[in-house]
This record gives C-alpha cells, structure tokens and sequence, in this order.
C-alpha cells in the first residue's frame, strides 16, 4: 500500500507550522535557528513529493540546492551564534537589538 | 604699395604678443621702446599705404585685402579683410600717428611703474585692436576691434586697480560701454536681417541705391547710435568718461581723447549712406551732439581736477563732431575729429606733464604760476588752449567753424538753434579752457612749502616740492602735438582748391553730405560772431580766473556734480537695482529656493524618523512580517485563482 501524497503534504505543513510558530515565539537564538530548519526540511518535503506526484525530475534537484544553501546558511548562522555567545552567556534573542533604527 | 595693409594692425600684434611673451625680461624703459617701435612701424606702415591710395585715381581709392575667411557658414559669408579707403585711412593715420606719439611720452610717464611692461602690453593691444575697428571690411570684425579697445579701455583704467576708485571706474566704463554694444548688436543684426550681408560694401552700396526704406534705416541707424553713444560718450551714457580719468594720463590721451572715443563718430561716418534714408535718425543725432556738446561744457566750467575738466571737454567736442554728422557735415565732423585728436592728446599729455611736475597733484586750485616751472609743458599747452579755444589761425578754429557753419546748412529752424547751441558752447569752451591755463600756468603759486605743510603737514615733501620739467620723452610729443595743433587747419580749409579733405573723403561720404554749402559771406559771419564770442571767453576766463581761484558764484554745485545726473542714475537705476538684488537674495533665494531645499530635507528627514520605527532590532518582529507578507500573498494568489 501506497502512502497518499496528500499525506505527505499535511505532515510537512505541520513541520513548516510548527517551525514557523517556534520561531516567532521562542527566545533562545539556538531553538530559533532549529525552527528555521525544520521550516526548510518542511519546503523539502513538499518539493519531493511534488516532484513523485508529478514524475518530475525538478523538484529533487532543487532539494538538492536547499540543503547545500541550509548547509551553508548552517556554517554563518551557527558561527554568528557561537561568536555571540562567546560575549555573552545569556543572550535572547530580544536582547539582541543594536540594530534598532 | 597699397599691398603692405595687412602690416599696419600686424605691428602692433608682434609687439603685443613679444610683450606678452617677454616684456618682464624685457622691463623698464626697453619693453616701451619696443612698444612705440610697433606703433611707429604701424604709423609707417599706414602713410606708405596713404601713398598708394592717393596714387590711385579718386574714384578708385577703395581696396579689399582679404586676409582669410572667417567665417563661411553657408550663405552667411564673413572674411576677415581690410578695407583700405581713404576714411579709414585717415583713422588710421592719426590713430598710429597719435598712437607713437603716446607711447613715446608713456616710456618717459610711467618710468618706475611696477606693472611697467604691462602697461605696454595693453597698450599695444589697444593700438591694435583700434586698427582692427577702423580696417575692418564689415561689421562683425569691426565689433570685433570695438569690444577689443572696449576691453583695453577697461583694463587701462583699472591699471592702478589697487586703488578703489579706478578698480571701479574701469567697471563703470566696462558695464556703461555694454549698453551701447547692446544697441550696435542690435543695428547688425537689423542690418543683417534686412541685407543678408555684413560686408561694409555690399550693405553700404545696396543702401546708396535705395534698397532700403526709411523706417528700417532710421531704427538700425539709432542702433547704431546708442552703440556710438556708449563708445563716443553722449547724453545719455557719458557718465563712464569723466571717472575714467582714473587711468594713467597717456590712456586718457590716446583712448579717451584722440583715438578710442572717436570710434563712435567713424562709426556714423562709415553707415553715410545709411544715414542719408534716415532723416529722423539724423535730427534725433544732430540734437543728441548739440545737447551734449553744451551740457559737457557747462559742466567743465566748474571742476576742479585738471584731467575732469580735460575729460568734460572731450565729451564736449565728441558731441560737436557728432552733431556735425547730424546735420550731414561728415568732413567737417572728420576733420574736427583729426584736429581735435591733435589738440585734445596734447593738452591730456600736458596735463599729465604738470601732474608729473607737481608730484601727482591734480587739483587746480593746489596749482598756479607754472609757467615759470614748466615752460615746454607751458608753452604747448597753450597752443592748444587756443586751438580748443577756436582763436585763428589754430586748427580747432577752422574744424570748429566748418561744423557751425554745417549746423547753419541743416534744413529748417533746427540748423540755426543747433548752431546757436554750438556758438554757445564754442564760448564756453573758450571760457573754462582759459580757466585752466589761468588757473595752472597763471597767477600766484599756491603750491609752496606752507600749502603742502598744511595739506599733508610732512617735511617729506618740502625737499621735492618744487614742480620741475619732465624728460625729453614726455616733451617731445607735446612739441609734436602742439605743432600738428597749430597748423591742422592747412588740412582743410573752406578756400578751394585748398579743401584737401573735402575732396579726399569725397568718395566716401561725399553722396551722403549736406549738400547745402552755405555762402562764403554767410560763412564768415559766423565765424566772425564765433570768434567774437571765442575771444570774450578766453578774456573773462583768464581775468577772473588770473586774480583769485575761488570763485564759489561761477562755480554752483549743480554744475560741479554734473547736473546731478550720477545723483540721478543712482536714483532711478542703482537703488531699484539694489532693491531688486535684495529682493531676489532674501525672498527669492533665502525663501524659495533655500525653502524649497531645506523643504525636501525636512520631509525626507520626518518620514525617516517615523518610518525608523519600524526597524525594532527583534528578530521575531521581521520574522512576523515576513511570515504575515507570505500569507498574504499566498491568500492574494489563491484567491485569484478560484
């Protein structure tokens, strides 16, 4: 037996939810970025189930990019992170805010 | 011969350009000997070029070089060329004559000058671009060499620019002048428009044989006039002359007496044939000459300064020479130029000998009994005193009587007011002319040790307080002068065959003329009257003037100031003007435009500081943002697709 693609779809909407969700309400720099990559893995799996629905080539080769754009974004993110918490130990994201016009 | 023309404005280029290149090195006293070396070669340049024209035939004296094309733009054609003919042959005779004669007096006037090389730099320049005027075969090169001596005039002027007066006198000679260029702009493109030529020869012939109606000719001939105004010093725009005695004297002997001012007069001469179809043009210039050829003397009657009353005088006897040109009298109008050029140069140089002498005292009533001092200055200067004075057998008698007896010719009751006005005046320049000599060369000394003590308190100046003789350099050309002054008259006079002018610059103006000769009898009446009248003049002016030096009743401060007609430029043009400046920099500029800059500032800055908000620095807000902008979006394309 087949799982339906519908199937499919609903689970990654509720991933991409549930990272969105986390990343507008979480403070912890750390859990938002997780967020950020559930939401992706979440666009991920729409793409390849798209792509089985529709025998189409396309949408695995363009996971192929997401996840060497997420690895990438992966590397800065985690780095800026690190070099944040480096100066100092407790940082929200709320207390993050030099850049306020 | 005649070929060697395009040497005459050459000379005074080479040694413009020499000077220019190397007139520092060259300094004081050889960059002024080369400078009067240039003019000189000009001035033998033009006779041998004089020699050619008067071998050729009368009919046949007019001669194009063509130096190059200027200017060929399709149908509209301008060469550079000269146009040798007996009138401006005779311009340029006296001009490079007169021209050498200044300069050689300038070596001597501005000996330990700083800006010595420089002065005959300008000069030189000037002599050249007054050639360029008076050669040029048509209208454009002509303005050419008007605004190149319009140019020179300013910069010699200014020549001590250091001091406030003359750096603002030049600018008043320079902006007075603009308004008459206006006009002769005006009057070339009139006579463009109407000719489709610039060219002296095509316009001028195609006027003498009437291919132009009365109304065009009368407004491109008073174009042209307010342009003559402007550079000839008439009512109205005279007012430049007067301060332009701020300059070292030989410029306001060759420029603002003998050469340069009389730009205006060959100006008129030379359009004759244009003039002939204007009548209105000729009364409005016949009356303009009078009223300033009056107006000018009156006004010379009560200065003080020996180079004002100088200056008044040539304003003066501008007018009479246009009021000549006005009536049709262009000979005689020449010749009053030429003799005038001679009398005129020799009394400015005079002038600036006794200044010399007197240790740059200008004042008359600081001068007295220099006669003593200064005999050469004092002895040429009065031959030219009698000269202007119009005393036979001097020259300025007979220019002078020729134009009267013009005036008298004119058509109607105008010719007997206008000569009425100009007997006036001759009196009156008999008057203020023996004025002068009475005051500077006759009566008591009021120049010794005690007025100098008590004008300037200095022991400084007693050691040099004694006027002295200038060098043989200034005196020269004033010996020179004063002869050319005494016998100018031979070059014309009212016995035939001896009219030499009459009948050389009878192909030229000769058509245009007034052909209306008074008689011989009526001829001498009123030369007779005139130097009645000449002679009443020089006797009040030297007995009055011999006695005492102060006379406040002859001398009222209406006259003194000119007929208050600075007071009234002032009033009516620089206060609006003024007014308008300050309008324009506190309402126009502070208002609208700074507003209108300071405006956008201002919003660009408020929205900024609203708009700023937005950029709160929390992450989550821009995440909610983009999270809120994909849904609606999302909703917006679902939406147009059901």
């Amino acid at each position: 037996m087949t799982v339906p693609g519908t199937w499919y779809l609903t689970v990654a909407a509720v991933l991409f939810t549930i990272g969105a969700v986390g990343l507008l309400i979480r403070r912890n720099v750390l859990v938002m970025f997780m967020c950020v990559e559930l939401m992706l893995n979440a666009v991920n799996l729409t793409f390849v189930t798209f792509s089985g629905m529709l025998n189409d080539i396309g949408g695995q080769a363009i996971v192929f990019f997401v996840m060497v754009v997420a690895a990438a974004e992966v590397v800065i993110g985690l780095g800026i992170i690190v070099a944040i918490f480096r100066r100092r130990t407790d940082a929200t994201a709320d207390d993050l805010h030099m850049l306020k016009g | 011969m005649i070929h060697a023309a395009w040497l005459i404005p050459a000379c005074p280029l080479v040694g413009f350009t020499l000077l220019v290149l190397a007139g520092r090195k060259l300094g004081d006293p050889i960059a002024g000997w080369l400078g009067t070396l240039a003019t000189a070669g000009a001035f033998l340049f033009t006779v041998l070029t004089f020699a050619g024209l008067i071998g050729r035939a009368a009919g046949n004296r007019t001669f194009v070089q063509l130096l190059y094309n200027w200017v060929p733009v399709g149908g509209f054609k301008i060469d550079a060329a000269l146009q040798i003919d007996p009138l401006s042959i005779t311009m340029a005779l006296f001009v490079t004559g007169v021209g050498t004669l200044i300069h050689l007096y300038a070596i001597g006037y501005m000996k330990g000058d700083p800006r010595y090389p420089r002065f005959f730099v300008y000069l030189n320049l000037f002599v050249f671009s007054m050639l360029t005027l008076v050669l040029a075969n048509n209208f454009l090169v002509m303005f050419l060499g008007w605004e190149g001596v319009g140019t020179c005039s300013y910069l010699l002027v200014s020549f001590w620019f250091e001091r406030e007066s003359a750096a603002s006198a030049g600018k008043k000679a320079f902006v007075t002048n603009r308004v008459g260029d206006w006009g002769f702009m005006m009057g070339m493109f009139l006579v463009f428009s109407h000719f489709g030529s610039l060219t002296f020869v095509d316009v001028l012939n195609s006027a003498a044989v009437g291919h132009i109606s009365q109304g065009t000719a009368t407004w491109i001939c008073l174009a042209f006039f307010l342009g003559v105004c402007g550079k000839s010093a008439q009512l109205p725009l005279f007012v430049w002359l007067p301060d332009a005695m701020e300059g070292p004297t030989p410029v306001s002997a060759l420029i603002h007496a003998a050469t340069m001012v009389t730009a205006g007069v060959y100006l008129l001469c030379r359009i004759n044939p244009l003039l002939a179809h204007a009548p209105d043009a000729q009364v409005t210039i016949a009356i303009v000459g009078a009223a300033t050829a009056f107006f000018a003397a009156t006004v010379a009657c009560a200065q003080d300064d020996i180079k004002r009353v100088l200056a008044y005088s040539t304003i003066s006897q501008l007018g009479y020479m246009v009021m000549a040109i006005g009536c049709g009298a262009y000979v005689a109008g020449l010749f009053h130029m030429v003799t005038h050029a001679f009398f005129k140069a020799c009394l400015f140089l005079c002038a600036g000998s006794v200044i010399h002498g007197m240790h740059d005292q200008q004042d008359m009533k600081k001068m007295g009994a220099l006669a003593k001092w200064m005999p050469i200055t004092a002895a040429t200067f009065a031959v030219a005193w009698l000269s202007i004075a119009g005393i036979p057998p001097f020259s300025g008698f007979w220019s002078k009587d020729d134009i009267l007896a013009g005036a008298w010719a004119f058509h109607g009751d105008l010719g007997k007011v206008l000569w009425f006005v100009g007997f006036l005046t001759a009196g009156l320049t008999a008057y203020y002319m023996s004025r002068q000599v009475a005051l500077v060369f006759l009566g008591k000394a009021r120049w010794g040790a005690d007025a100098h003590a008590n004008e300037h308190g200095g022991a400084e100046h007693a050691e040099h307080a004694d006027p002295h003789e200038s060098p043989w350099q200034m005196w020269i050309p004033l010996v020179v002068l004063a002869g050319l002054a005494l016998v100018g008259g031979l070059l014309n006079l009212p016995y035939k065959p001896l009219d030499l002018m009459e009948k050389w610059l009878d192909p030229v103006v000769g058509a245009a003329s007034n052909v209306r000769h008074i008689s011989h009898a009526g001829k001498a009446i009123s030369a007779i009257a005139t130097t009645a009248l000449c002679l009443i003049g020089v006797g009040a002016g030297l007995r009055i003037w011999t006695s005492s030096a102060t006379h406040d009743g002859l001398e009222p401060s209406f006259l003194r100031r000119a007929w208050m007609i600075d007071w009234l430029y002032a009033q009516t043009i620089e206060k609006p003007g003024l007014l308008l400046a300050n309008f324009s920099s506190t309402v126009v500029d502070k208002g609208i435009i700074d507003g209108a800059v300071n405006g956008v500032a201002t919003l660009v800055r408020g929205s900024g500081a609203r708009l700023r908000k937005l950029q709160t620095g929390y992450v989550r807000n821009y995440a909610l943002g983009i999270a809120a902008g994909a849904v609606v979006m999302i909703a917006y394309v679902v939406m147009r697709a059901s």
